[in-house]
């Protein structure tokens, strides 16, 4: 019998508004109320005076690039670097080689989540047949092997008739649809975020439009096919106003923000350093101040990392060489501390909330919350500790993050998965 | 005043980053080899025995063939590598070509490169000198500084309040990029003009004017520099056709009368005649195009020797 007994911490459980110093309570992966004395005299104790200790995060969109590319990054490693981060549910995208667009591949995943990860780890489905947006993948089957979303994974289906029927036949199996909103047409060879710094820099900039299209696009679908349609990594202020108009006449439409998204913008590019080339690109102030409005007001239902990992040869080379993507897991919740409640946009218990039981939500899993039943994922972490990012302290096999080499406050101290110690690893 | 212990830059890779007094420095050096041009003997001793490569990845005839004459002039030995004849194409980074271009003693390297930002990263991955010669659209430094020379010439030394129109394809113009930051340091008025798809709005943070009324954009110009139309870069989305532009941006016989009269014509070339600019007027009084070419010459031996000399020095410190 496995029995923890976290004592004394700031217990915080956005799902259940509680918000106390407190003790807590798990029996055989299970949280519970409380312990009998005997229960008492074996529970492992943790010590958590002065930490704050909540659900364990979800992660509704990171890349775990196994299998295929195993050199940036396998369930394993990424299932480490989410624990370390404090993430006891991720959703892995799929895009792998071969995407998870058949029944084999799905499993193939499964196979290796159950042998190698750390924590909660789930697989997505393909919405079209090898994510090219041609014909719809075995959705219903996909879902029958382990698949908990549909999504291309980075890809966009510019096919509007396809996509359509993608959401309503998914919508048939209860899935959500989860879209990266790119029109590919305006975004050809495109490196960073079109604007002053684009024209600065002489790179060639993606348009807010390419996105707010595909945004308008899919809430008009999810109106019409009564579909929910989950948009991925929202970047542009105009999407977050076409998302806020469509939740007020009751669509279901969803939508994350990344971390990096809500801290930086454009201007990170002026020394063309790789690390921040990503897609949808890094904005404007404007912009990231609207996402910021659109998390306050619930516009935003949640952040997401879009754990995109790539080797360091991978980004070190010119900027219109090197490939999208970011490292998140484990700096997510130190960045948004920073940004969002250090600087009193959001309330600790609302941050929470959007990395916890909202993203759980959205996907309907029974994860992040402390409700007396619930699998015990547990995070822990010293909202206050400073800790410097460095190749030699990240999990993950990439080191592909903009703040290599920055303090970061807030620290994460321990991770329970279904009450079991993943985050400090065993070894 | 000795010009050398002011320039303090192991590269140059933008006209950006360049203060207006880094350019005087380059200007005064370009002034003194301009005047042993025509001399019986124009060869100078100053890079004897050093090695400078072009590293051309992109197709050039003038950037590189003006380099090559000024390392030559300078008595520099010098190697050319083109993109498509060097390891790049079986897929070693540029980051390792120059490495090994480095370790085999070469003193400079000059960079063309179709990546906006590739010349500054090349520069913090090796320590000789790096030299921009054109980087994606990002900047085009010896072609502005040359452009900017033969204003001098032509408008007088003190650009102050001189009215310069660049004209064409802005948007993927490297040229149009460093032009704009040399003359806005200098302290001359740049307009812009050309379709709105190829001249955005947004140009206007730069401190520029943006007028897509081609009368307006050449009534009140000192210069007018003609871009080349790169339709090629285009894929047919950011302006009907080639007639089409003539027949709304071209500079004609027409607009020419639209000009003030001592106004001159400008081109970085290569021209596409006809097109952005008619022949004749390519090749007339008012052209300065082929004294722009020669000028090249002069303002990247400066560049070559101001940054080989700061390099020496930084070497033997």
């Amino acid at each position: 019998m496995s029995i923890h007994w976290i004592k004394n911490g700031r217990i915080i459980d956005p799902a259940n508004q509680r918000d106390a110093v407190g003790d807590l309570f798990t029996v055989d992966g299970k949280i519970v109320d409380s312990l009998s004395e005997s229960q008492k005299q074996e529970a492992k104790v943790f010590d958590a005076d002065g930490l704050v200790v909540c659900p364990g995060f979800v992660d509704l969109h990171c890349h775990l690039r196994e299998p295929g590319d195993r050199h940036k990054e396998t369930i394993k490693s990424g299932s480490r670097a989410a624990a370390k981060g404090g993430f006891t549910t991720v959703v892995a995208m799929s895009n792998t080689k071969p995407p998870t667009d058949t029944v084999g591949a799905i499993r193939q995943v499964v196979d290796v989540i159950d042998r190698d990860a750390v924590i909660n780890v789930l697989p997505t489905g393909c919405l079209t047949q090898n994510r090219d947006g041609k014909a719809l993948a075995p959705i219903g089957s996909l879902k029958s092997a382990g698949a908990v979303a549909i999504t291309d994974g980075g890809h966009c289906v510019q096919n509007h008739e396809l996509m359509r029927r993608g959401v309503e036949y998914a919508a048939m199996f209860g899935l959500v649809v989860m879209d990266h909103c790119e029109d590919v047409t305006q975004t050809d060879g495109c490196v960073m975020n079109e604007g002053v710094w684009s024209l600065r820099l002489g790179l060639r900039g993606m348009p807010r439009a390419a996105e707010d299209i595909m945004v308008s696009r899919n809430v008009i679908f999810a109106a019409h096919y009564g579909a929910h349609i989950h948009l991925q990594h929202i970047s542009s202020g105009y999407s977050v106003d076409i998302i806020r108009r469509a939740k007020e006449r009751g669509i279901k439409i969803t939508a994350e923000a990344t971390p990096h998204h809500l801290s930086l913008t454009e201007a990170s590019l002026k020394d063309y350093s790789t690390h921040f080339k990503v897609v949808p690109p890094l904005r404007t102030e404007k912009d990231r101040q609207a996402l910021i409005e659109g998390l306050q007001d619930g516009t935003i239902d949640c952040i997401a990392t879009a754990h995109a990992p790539h080797t360091e040869i991978e980004k070190d080379k010119e900027f219109d060489f090197a490939p999208f993507g970011m490292n998140g897991l484990e700096t997510a919740l130190s960045v948004c501390l920073d940004t969002l409640v250090h600087n009193e946009l959001l309330t600790l218990p609302q941050l929470i909330a959007c990395m916890t039981h909202k993203p759980a939500g959205i996907l309907g899993l029974d994860r992040g919350t402390l409700s007396s039943g619930a699998p015990a994922d547990i995070t822990i972490f010293d909202p206050e500790e400073n800790w410097v990012v460095s190749r030699d302290n990240l999990a993950s096999l990439s080191h592909n993050s903009p703040w290599l080499g920055l303090t970061l406050r807030g620290k994460v101290r321990a991770t329970y998965s279904e009450g079991e110690l993943a985050y400090p690893f065993a070894d | 005043m000795s010009t050398e212990a002011e320039w303090k830059r192991k590269d140059l890779v933008g006209i950006e980053e360049l203060s207006r007094e880094e350019l005087e420095i380059i200007y005064a050096k370009a002034e003194e080899f301009k005047a042993t041009l025509n001399r019986s003997q124009r060869k100078l001793p100053t890079l004897r025995g050093s090695t400078v490569v072009n590293l051309f990845m992109e197709p050039s005839t003038r950037t590189r063939l003006a380099f090559e004459v000024a390392a030559t002039r300078l008595s520099a030995d010098v190697l050319t590598v083109s993109g498509n004849a060097s390891s790049l194409v079986k897929g070693e980074s540029l980051r390792d070509t120059a490495k090994n271009i480095e370790a085999l003693s070469a003193d400079i390297i000059i960079m063309r490169h179709s990546a906006a930002g590739a010349a500054r990263y090349l520069s913090r991955q090796i320590d000789i000198p790096v030299i921009n010669a054109g980087d994606g659209a990002h900047e085009h430094p010896t072609q502005a500084l040359l452009d900017t020379f033969t204003m001098r010439e032509k408008l007088g030394k003190d650009l102050t309040g001189k009215k310069v129109t660049i004209l064409g394809d802005i948007l993927f113009s490297r040229v149009a990029r460093s032009n704009i930051w040399a003359l806005r340091k200098l302290g001359a008025e740049v307009t812009l003009g050309g379709p709105s798809t190829l001249v955005p709005k947004d140009f206007e943070h730069f401190g520029v004017k943006v007028i897509h009324d081609l009368r307006e954009a050449l009534a009140e110009a000192d210069a007018v520099m003609l871009l080349r139309i790169q339709h090629e870069r285009q894929s047919s989305t950011h302006f009907p056709s080639l007639g089409e532009y003539t027949s709304m941006f071209g500079l004609n016989e027409k607009r020419e009368s639209w000009l003030k009269k001592d106004a001159i014509i400008m081109h970085p070339g290569p021209i596409n005649r006809g097109v952005e600019l008619d022949s004749k007027l390519a090749d007339s009084g008012r052209s300065v195009i082929l004294e722009q070419v020669t000028n090249g010459i002069v303002v990247r031996m400066a560049v070559l020797y101001l940054c080989a000399s700061y390099a020496a020095q930084h070497r033997s410190a």
